[in-house]
């Protein structure tokens, strides 16, 4: 190990980790909102809409992203949309992740049994009293655990953007490798900057679904 | 611009050429997997050891690979393992190996949750009906197992076959690495072509994937 060459380009991997950072919770926010938009228009079953979100999942789940960003990248700007690299990853990401938020509340909203509607019928509350009371708090509490394996599963999907030339972590190391054959040095501050980021969502994940599963028993 | 981008890709072979590169894809992403289903389920076992050592080497290597990123992984492989150790792997090799050791780790933990799925009572209900060990795994385990992880081995070959789009970061000559070639080649005569190369290839990797997800969505929904 050559710790001189680790100490001089370790701030390289550090802005590059704000950016992966910068993307990622951009893509994850605007995931959620997707996710949350799509998932309301197939649990309320709202006609036409519904189609759209279904064929929008089946599209954005059997694809990869970097094939999306290419496309974005690389075939848009030929029939004169030009985005910036940074723009075509959150958007990548968004369209990626969307889906698989959609999916992680569709099924939590549905985990709620139907004898939980029925009882706030029977207590008298109003269609909007259900699910502000009594539907919604259960499924968001079911919610967390997929949504942060998402968020892993998104930060961890960055990792492509190199592909679309975006300075991330992946394409700094491959810079460092083409530049100085330090190869040891640059993967080892790479999987070193990948663990700073995503071990403690990783760990938060594990902790968040034990406590749900421990509220869940209680039931 | 003489016509319409989407043209070229009925020149020549291109068409033709882009499904081979398709072939290459999903042989990458196939052996992987057709390696990973057995290592995984070895794996899977091993991780419901309960032999404190196993536990924890078990869920270091789970943990570690299933954190990183499997681009890095193919780099930890590809430029690592010839600086660490040596060993001149190919790309195509590396590919492999990296899929394999990623599938082994999530089908070792899909197999894992399914067992620890089985409650206590059906091996309890099955003792006492006087059913042996091997009687109890060959009728009452396994047969419930299996129903709870083909729908999930099949979503983890959609995956891995989406996954494997990596490798042309690797400089494997897979769909997109051809797409690149015929973009380049055609520049002048078809300067739109990126759109509908790409285009295309979104929906090839669409077209590929979504019949088996499907299958898997079928087999989950006759199961439960």
């Amino acid at each position: 190990m050559d710790f001189a060459f680790i100490k001089e380009y370790a701030p390289l991997y550090v802005e590059a980790g704000i950016l992966t950072l910068r993307i990622g919770t951009t893509g994850i926010i605007l995931s959620i909102m997707v996710g949350l938009a799509v998932s309301a228009v197939q649990y309320f079953k709202v006609p036409v809409l519904r189609q759209i979100a279904s064929c929008y999942i089946e599209l954005s789940r059997n694809t990869p992203l970097l094939i999306q960003l290419f496309f974005l990248y690389f075939g848009l700007p030929k029939i004169g949309i030009r985005l910036s690299g940074e723009l075509c990853g959150i958007i990548g990401l968004t369209f990626l992740g969307g889906s698989y938020m959609a999916e992680a509340f569709r099924s939590s909203l549905e985990a709620v049994e139907k004898i939980q509607f029925e009882s706030a019928e029977s207590l008298g509350m109003n269609s909007f009293q259900t699910l502000r009371y009594v539907i919604f708090p259960q499924a968001f509490a079911t919610s967390v655990p997929p949504v942060v394996a998402n968020m892993v599963f998104l930060l961890k999907e960055t990792s492509v953007f190199s592909g679309i030339a975006l300075a991330d972590l992946m394409y700094v190391a491959k810079d460092l490798i083409g530049l100085y054959y330090q190869t040891g040095e640059a993967l080892g501050m790479l999987v070193v900057a990948y663990l700073i980021i995503l071990l403690p969502i990783s760990i938060l994940g594990t902790v968040l679904e034990r406590r749900v599963r421990y509220a869940g028993f209680g039931n | 611009m003489r016509d319409l981008g989407i043209n070229v890709l009925f020149q020549g072979t291109n068409f033709w050429r882009l499904l081979g590169g398709l072939g290459i894809t999903l042989q990458i992403s196939l052996i992987s997997a057709g390696l990973s289903v057995p290592l995984g389920i070895l794996f899977g076992l091993f991780l419901t050891l309960k032999n404190p050592i196993a536990k924890v080497t078990g869920r270091l290597y789970l943990d570690f690979i299933r954190i990183m990123p499997q681009l890095v992984l193919l780099f930890l492989v590809f430029f690592g393992a010839t600086r660490a150790f040596g060993w001149n792997l190919s790309n195509y090799f590396s590919a492999i190996l990296v899929f394999t050791l990623w599938g082994t780790a999530e089908m070792g933990d899909l197999v894992r949750g399914a067992l620890i799925s089985i409650p206590r009572h059906q091996y309890e209900s099955a003792e006492a009906l006087g059913m042996t060990s091997l009687q109890t795994y060959r009728y009452i385990i396994i047969p419930q197992t299996l129903r709870r992880l083909i729908p999930l081995t099949i979503n983890l070959v959609t995956r891995m076959i989406k996954t494997t789009s990596l490798v042309v970061l690797i400089g494997i000559v897979e769909m997109v690495k051809v797409g690149q070639q015929i973009i380049d080649a055609n520049r002048f005569d078809y300067p739109t072509a990126a759109l509908w190369v790409y285009g295309v290839i979104f929906f090839l990797y669409f077209f590929t994937c979504w019949p088996i997800s499907m299958l898997a969505k079928q087999l989950e929904k006759k199961w439960n």
